[in-house]
Parts: C-alpha cells; structure tokens; sequence
C-alpha cells in the first residue's frame, strides 16, 4: 500500500494531537481555506499598522534621538503587533487560547495536499521541509549581501556605496547570518530526523515545534525591517553605545534578536525533552546515534544560552523606549553590560553553529566508509564538552576592551581547554577512515571538506586565544577569517552534507550526482581561494567591517572578492541541482539508497504519517558496518501497535 | 586475511604515515622559523611587538604539524583507503574497528598536554611583557616598574620626562568619531593630532573615548586597547627602534570607522624632547582651553558631537559650553 495525497488521515491514539480526516483535492490553489502564510502575512501587516498607531498615540511626539522625527515607541510595538497579528493569521494561538478560555479546541484539520507546506503543521516532517527553504532564504539573502560587501572592497577608494549603506549591509550580512545559522542544521534536519531516528512517532510538542518555525520566519522580516529606517549601523554585535546613538532601525534588531531567540528556546527544549523522553524501548544513550547527541548538546546550549540574549535585547529596547539605562553609561548604565551579556549568549552559540556539524559528520562517515563509528563514546563526550565549556570562555572576546585583566589567563586557558573535545571529533573521524573501504559519494566529499576547513578554523581559534597573539589579530580580517572558516567552512558544508545525504530520504527523489560533484569541487576550492586571503589581510593590518582600507592590500582584497564571487556562483549550481532533480527531471530514489544501517533509512519512502508502524524495539547501535552478519538494529514488529500502517520495508532490515 | 599479517599490514601504515609526517613537520617548522619567522607582523618595532611575533611563531611551529599531520593522513586515506569497485563495498574490519584504547588515550593525554603546555606559556608571556600591548583597564596589574607613580604625578600635573632618564611617559590616547589626538600629560598636557613618541622608552598608553567604543590599534607597536567612554583603558610598550607606525580604530564605532586612522613617529629622544617643547609652548593658548587634564571626560549634556544622549535639559550644542568663551584653534 502506498501513501497517496488523498489519503485522509487518520486518529492516532497514542498522540494528544489528533488530526481528523479532511477530504481535500489534490493542487496548489485548493489549499487556501481556513489559516496560512497568507492570512499570516496580511494579519502580520494589520498588526504592524495597528501597532504603530497605538504607539503614537499613547506616546505621541516622543523620541529618543532629539530631532529625529521618529517615535521609538510606535517603531517597536509595530513590530511587536507585527508578530502577534503573524501568530494569529497562522493560526497559532488557536489551541493555547482555546485552552486558556476553558474551551475544548477543535481538532486541527490535517491538510495533505502541497497547501500543508504553507500551514501551521504538526508533522515534524513536514516542519523540517519547511525549515529547508526558511534557512536556504536566510542564507541566499545573507549571500547576496555578502557579495555586496567583496563588491565594495574590490577598491579601497573607489566606492559602489556610500558609507552608510555600506555599514548597513555589513550589519544585515552579519545578523542574517548568525540568525541562519543557529538553524540550519537543528530546523531542517533536526526536527525531520532525531524522531526518527530514535524510534518516535513525532517530537514531544508538535505545537511547539510548529510555533518554533513560524517565530523563525517571522524574525526574517522582523530583521529586515531595519532597512526602511536606515538599518543599524552595529554589525551584528550591536555594541552599545553606538546602539543607543543609532536611529530606529536598532529596534529592529533588538527585537529581531529577541523573536530569533523565542525561536531557539523552543525548538531547543523541545528538541531536547523529545530525545530524552521519546526514545524507543532498547535505545539506550550508549545506541543514539551521534547527529542526535550533537541535536541535544545543541539544544541544551539553546536553551539556556539564548534567553541571556532575548533579555539583553529587550533591555535595549527598554533603553529606546521607556528610557530606562541599561547601556548608557552616563546615566548609571554600562556598555560593558552589553558586552558581556551579548557574549555570554555569543560563545554558546558559537558552537550551536558547530556542534550539529560534528554530528552531521559522524553520522555519515560510517556509511561511506563501512566501518563502525571510531570511538563512539568519545564522540558524544566530545560534544557535551564542547557544550560546557563553551558557557565558559566568553570573555576571550574582551581580551582588549579594558575589563578585569586578571581574568584573561583563566580564559585563555578554558578557550583553548576546548580544542580538547573538539579535538577528539577529529579522533572519531581519522579512526573512522583508517583502512577503509571509502565511497566517495557527495556527501561523503562535503564530510571530509568539513574536517579540512574546521581544522584551519580550529586552529587559528587557538592564535585567537593566546592573549599576546589576539594583540594583532584581535578585531581584523585575522579574526573574520577564522569563525567564517568554523561556520561556513564546518557548518554550511556539513549541512550540505547532511542535504545531499537525508533529501532522497525527505522527498523522495535523488539528486543530481555530477551536479552535486560540480557544486561541491567549485564551493570547496572557491570557499578557500576566498577566505584563506583573509588570514594575510588581517595579520597585514586590516580591521573588520571598514569601508576604506590601506592601498596596498588592495590586490589580497580583490583576489578574495573575485574567488567570492565565484563562490557564489557554486550556490547557484546547488539550486540548479534542486530544481533539476526535485522539481524538473526527477528521480525516484530507493528507500535506503546509501545501504545506511541508520533507523531513519529502515522506513518506506515516502515516510509514512506515523513513521513506525509499531515503535520499533531496539537491539544495537546503528554502526555495524564491519561485520558480516552482524545483529540487526531493530525488531519492527516487536513494539506497540498502533493503528496505523507505517510500510517499513521487508527485508531492509541489517540482518 | 589472518590476524597476523592485518596486524603487520597496520603496522606498515601507521609507520608510513608517521615517518611523512615527521619529515614533513620539521621540514615545515624549520622553513617557516628561518624564512617567514622573522617577518611575521607586528614586527620589532616595540618590546610588546618583538615578543607577540615571537609568540606567533612559536604557535605556528605547534600548529604546523597538527594541520599538516591531519592533512597528510586524509590525503593518505584517499589515495590507500577508497573503494575500489563500484557499488558497496564489503565489510571491513570486524567488530575492533570501533575502538583502540591506545589510539584514544595517546590522542587525548597529547591534545591536552599540548594545550596546557600552551596556556601556561601564552600566561607567562603575558605577565612577563606587561599586559602584551593589550588594555589592562583602569587598573593594569602587570605594569612596568615606574608606571603607576607616573601615571598618578600625570593626574597630580607633576609628571616629568627627560631624555636618558629611563622613566616611564605616560602619553593619553583620546577617541572619539572618527579620530584619534593624543595628550602629553607630562608637557602641560598639550593635544597632538600626531603621536609622537621617543625611543628606548616606556610608554604607558592611556586609552579613553568621548562617545562609543573605539580601539586603539598601534599596529607596529603592538597596541591594541579599546577606548571606552568614561572609563581608562591602559596599556604599555617600550619602544626599541625609531621609525613610522600606523594607527587603526579596530572595533566598529560608525560609518566612517573604516577611516578613522592616522599615524605616528618613534624618534630619538632629544628629537622627541625638541618636539615636545616646541609643541607645548605653540599650542599653549589651546591648552588653555581645553578641559583640565583627566584620566576621562564626561561629555555635555548633548554628548561630544552633540545630540545623543538625552537628558533633561537639552540644549543645542555648543562649542562655548565645552571649551568655554576662548574656542580653540582649529
């Protein structure tokens, strides 16, 4: 039996969400009843104009920054109406406000065509689809102005901007960036993957997951509502006091930050409690698969780092609004406040954007190189401390701002503490490849660029590190360079990684191999022919985020922008691919098209509703891979029955 | 395949790779101390930039051989490890491939002794060379003998400075959008555009800003201290060799931080001394002018450049308000 569209679907017992059948007719303009990104974008603006009068009227001819015409007050809660009126038109606060009331909620109505991509959907499967195109418009629109920001510095005299649209870009660049990627692996893969690859029907609070996605969306638009006002002109760290001088579109970020943040809280814990309290009879902690530990050191680090964040940025927005002083030094405030509560937040969540990364390749080296996981527990120890260490290192940002020297041995000596479990990801993956059999397939290359790349990322993290070093390199191109090595160079190519390997699993349909080789060799060489220049930009002298810079590193700048450019090009390769294999010409790809051993390749493809027809029971870790005859993974008919039918596939079992 | 000849073969592989490694390390090391070494930023210039180029260097010949042994054995996999067929290839290895206790535990005890190792030495460096040109705050705990008691007779307006006197000039560091001026509080506290300063001498950079956070980035003397509003950032070198040297802002503070730069001179001392003089006589209507000599300045109501900071009496800026009814020279 296969799963078709015009199925409806059906009650699932064991579940508090219970979805009633809806007869819907296949096809994109059937699906707009009831509530979705439409009704959300048009309730969204009617907030954003509601809230912009109530702010001016409450507070009419208030504004913070003498002369300048704008009320801050009406700036914020336009926004914060914005969000609201977005919650409401997608229809998110249905079931809480029902509940709260005393009322009994409806039933949500399942849709099943293409509309349910558009909706507020409980399927963690379908959320994590979802999560694909919100972070690939995250990255796409930061990626455009990236290319913005090497078009400016092909000449240091000759100009394309002006100086404050310049700054403007470099600010959004940044921010967007940040924001993207704190969700690029946890949104899109996370959430598709970790139920199933613990043997659960769906995450511990589908609502919530839902609310996760929409909070992230809406903080795109949140974000970039900074450009009609002028944007900010802060970077994305926002130090104040150039916070507190700068126009409306600080707001914008601010808040940004703080919706950003509601949306990592939540897919945060609900990832984590999903993996501690949904996992199938006999997966035990020494048989999770690695992605999932590196799904949960993550989510621990957003959980309890974020809300430092959220915090510090509606303090900021207290500041411009009700004129409280958190930041203003002159009025009993302190910038260094700022400082270190944005940092405090800042490196946890530096290694939010690392450690899915690690997961993602430990995951898929095994499969590609038949051999078991290396050190599987060293592994997951690894990654947890990375995670607790990283709540201890933030002040190596401030080695030169004038705080307590005192401090800087101890956190020199914590940062570069933590090469330490970073070093042993790369213990896991060296052992993993000795004496394999490796298959070069696509994914298998975007695994090994990550631990070329994370490796200059890492160590030049430890130059950073050293007090006397971070003298010169502190605040230059040095130290830009670096991170976008551990970010874009781990992070960005593992989610690369992770795509090409789970899509065919996701959607059904395998991608483009010689595509996929064209994307991976011109992103690989492209990404270090641009960054690696930058190593010798910064030690030569220049500073980050400038608009002019020394005559002389003109030619290391122009070689970086052109390779920039071409970088980008390869982006447009992978899309090329997409469209291609996805949409135009597409191939249907076997269940397990990798001969993973994985739990989350043991289902039929399409993925049924429900995942599992019974919870499957246990009896090994996924990682097999080297012995013939080895145990299987799981027993599918052995676990709780349900009334749903689930196709796991005969005969795909390891055995 | 028996156990002995895999065990033999293991060997062979583990020693290839060991043997390349080595020679390719210490044929890198040795090239990079003698050929790049010396020219690695920030240069000699200053006691603080000769030992952060010497830290460097000493970190590269750590780092070399970790990024070329992790290269080296991927590029070894690639070329010894892949499959040779097409479609999956057989298992490999048998249940023992997971682990190997003498791998795990010889990787983790030399990753973490490395890293101790390079903690304590990037610790004693920074004690042993005051702070490493980094801004130790307004109270630095690792200052050279003489600077605190200069600093408080430039506070007290009795500080003095005279060639071959080895004692310490403390010279402030003003910021503000989008440049920099310095203070000579040992010459009656004239202000200079330029940063002029003797050689063979130490220096105790003190750091402030009028408006947001800037960062003082003396890039040949190996400087780097953030310029605060209200509060004193303080940093020291000693100066070895005359020459020019540039001046960067190195943390965001506007549009125009790309901009905010100047440069200045290490001269001979009695050069410096004639300078110092003469300057301090010509500019002394100015001087005059300016507000008295302190550690930081709390800007007017309206905020140095006017109009930031809200308070209760907001007043158009004025120049008659902040310099009083004399205004300086342009």
């Amino acid at each position: 039996m296969t799963i078709s569209a015009e199925r409806p679907t059906q009650v699932d017992d064991h579940s508090p969400v219970s979805p009633v059948a809806v007869k819907e007719p296949r096809g994109f303009g059937s699906g707009w009843r009831g509530q979705h990104l439409g009704t959300a974008i048009i309730a969204g603006f009617l907030g954003y104009v509601f809230g912009h009068w109530l702010g001016n009227y409450i507070a009419s001819s208030y504004s913070y920054i003498a002369n300048s015409g704008q009320n801050s007050v009406a700036d914020f809660l336009a926004l914060a109406f914005m969000v609201v009126g977005w919650y409401v038109g997608i229809g998110a606060l249905n079931y809480p406000l029902a509940k709260m009331f005393g009322r009994e909620p409806a039933h949500e109505v399942e849709y099943t065509g293409f509309g349910k991509y558009f909706r507020y959907n409980l399927d963690h499967k379908v959320v994590g689809l979802q999560y694909v195109v919100g972070v690939l418009l995250f990255l796409f629109t930061g990626g455009l102005l990236a290319m913005a920001i090497r078009t400016e510095l092909l000449n240091p005299t000759t100009h394309f901007f002006n100086a404050g649209t310049y700054i403007e870009i470099v600010s959004e660049h940044g921010t967007i960036m940040m924001m993207m990627a704190t969700s690029i692996v946890v949104g899109p893969l996370g959430n598709y993957f970790v139920p199933l690859m613990i043997g659960a029907r769906r995450m511990a609070f589908p609502r919530i997951e839902a609310f996760s996605f929409w909070t992230f969306l809406i903080g795109y638009a949140v974000i970039f509502s900074a450009l009609p006002f002028g944007g900010f002109p802060t970077g994305w760290t926002g130090y104040a006091p150039l916070q507190t001088q700068a126009g409306p579109g600080m707001i914008s970020y601010l808040f940004g930050f703080a919706v950003i943040g509601v949306g990592m809280m939540t897919a945060g814990f609900n990832l984590a409690i999903t993996v501690v309290n949904y996992r199938a009879p006999g997966m035990t902690w020494s048989r999770v698969p690695v992605f999932v530990w590196g799904i949960l050191s993550t989510a621990a680090l957003l959980t309890l780092a974020t809300p430092v964040l959220f915090s510090a940025g509606l303090f900021g927005v207290l500041d411009k609004t009700a004129q409280t002083a958190f930041y203003v030094t002159e009025h009993g405030g302190s910038s260094f406040l700022w400082e270190n509560l944005f940092w405090f937040f800042g490196h946890p969540e530096v290694y939010i954007m690392a450690l899915p990364g690690f997961g993602i390749v430990g995951e898929i080296i095994p499969v590609f190189t038949r051999k078991p996981l290396f050190a599987y527990r060293i592994a997951a120890a690894g990654m947890i401390g990375v995670a607790l260490l990283s709540f201890f290192v933030w002040q190596h940002h401030l080695f030169q701002s004038g705080i307590d020297p005192d401090m800087r041995p101890l956190f020199m000596l914590t940062t570069e503490l933590i090469s330490i479990p970073t070093g042993f990801i790369f213990l896991v993956g060296m052992g993993t490849l000795y004496r394999a059999k490796i298959r070069f397939e696509v994914p298998m290359l975007f695994c090994m660029a990550v631990y070329f790349n994370f490796l200059i990322g890492g160590v030049t993290g430890v130059f950073l590190s050293d007090v006397p070093v971070n003298v010169t390199v502190h605040g230059g191109f040095f130290v830009l360079s670096h991170f976008h090595y551990t970010i874009m160079g781990g992070l960005v190519f593992a989610f690369f990684a992770g795509l090409y390997f789970w899509l065919p699993k996701m959607t059904g349909k395998v991608m483009n191999k010689k595509l996929g080789l064209w994307h991976f060799w011109t992103m690989f060489v492209f990404f270090n022919m641009t960054f690696f220049p930058m190593f010798f930009i910064g030690l030569l002298g220049q500073p980050r985020r400038v608009f002019t810079y020394a005559k002389n590193l003109q030619s290391w700048n122009d070689f970086s922008s052109i390779s920039a450019y071409l970088l980008g090009l390869s982006f447009l390769i992978f899309v090329a691919n997409l469209m291609w294999s996805q949409f135009i010409s597409p191939v249907k790809s076997p269940a397990n098209p990798w001969d993973s051993l994985g739990l989350e390749w043991q289902t039929a493809t399409p993925i049924p509703r429900h995942n599992f027809d019974r919870i499957p029971v246990i009896m090994t870790d996924p990682y097999h891979y080297s012995e013939e005859g080895a145990p299987a993974l799981a027993d599918f008919s052995g676990g709780a029955k349900t009334n749903m039918s689930s196709e796991t596939v005969p005969g795909n079992d390891p055995t | 395949m028996t156990s002995e000849n895999s065990s033999k073969d293991e060997v062979n592989h583990l020693q290839r790779i060991t043997l390349i490694w080595i020679v390719l390390s210490v044929v890198g090391d040795l090239l990079y101390w003698f050929l790049v070494g010396p020219h690695v930023p920030p240069g000699r210039m200053t006691e603080t930039a000769s030992a952060n180029q010497e830290d460097f260097n000493i970190l590269f010949l750590v780092a070399w051989p970790v990024l070329i042994g992790i290269w080296e054995y991927m590029l070894y996999a690639v070329v010894n490890w892949r499959s040779k067929k097409a479609g999956v290839p057989e298992s490999v290895g048998g249940p023992r491939a997971a682990e190997n206790r003498k791998a795990e535990t010889s990787w983790i005890v030399i990753t973490t002794v490395a890293v101790l190792l390079l903690a304590a030495f990037g610790t004693v460096e920074v004690i042993v060379d005051h702070g490493s040109g980094g801004g130790e705050g307004p109270n630095p705990i690792w200052n050279p003998s003489g600077a605190v008691k200069a600093d408080a007779a430039a506070l007290a307006g009795t500080a003095t400075w005279s060639p071959n006197s080895s004692q310490v000039l403390p010279v402030q560091v003003i910021a503000q959008q989008w440049k920099f001026t310095y203070r000579y509080p040992t010459f009656g506290g004239f202000e200079s555009a330029y940063l002029i300063l003797p050689v063979n001498t130490e220096i105790a950079f003190n750091v402030t800003s009028l408006d947001v956070i800037h960062s003082f980035w003396a890039y040949q003397l190996s400087i780097k201290a953030d310029a605060n509003p209200q509060q004193n950032n303080v940093a020291y070198t000693k100066t070895l060799h005359t020459g020019s040297f540039e001046v960067r802002c190195s943390e965001l503070c506007g549009i125009w931080h790309g901009s905010m730069f100047n440069s200045g001179n290490v001269v001979s001392q009695s050069a410096f001394m004639a300078w110092a003089t003469k300057t301090e006589a010509a500019n002394a209507q100015n001087t005059k002018n300016l507000p008295p000599f302190a550690w930081t300045y709390v800007p007017d109501a309206n905020g140095a450049a006017g109009g930031y900071y809200i308070d209760g009496t907001v007043t158009p800026y004025s120049p008659v308000e902040v310099y009083g009814s004399k205004q300086p020279g342009s």
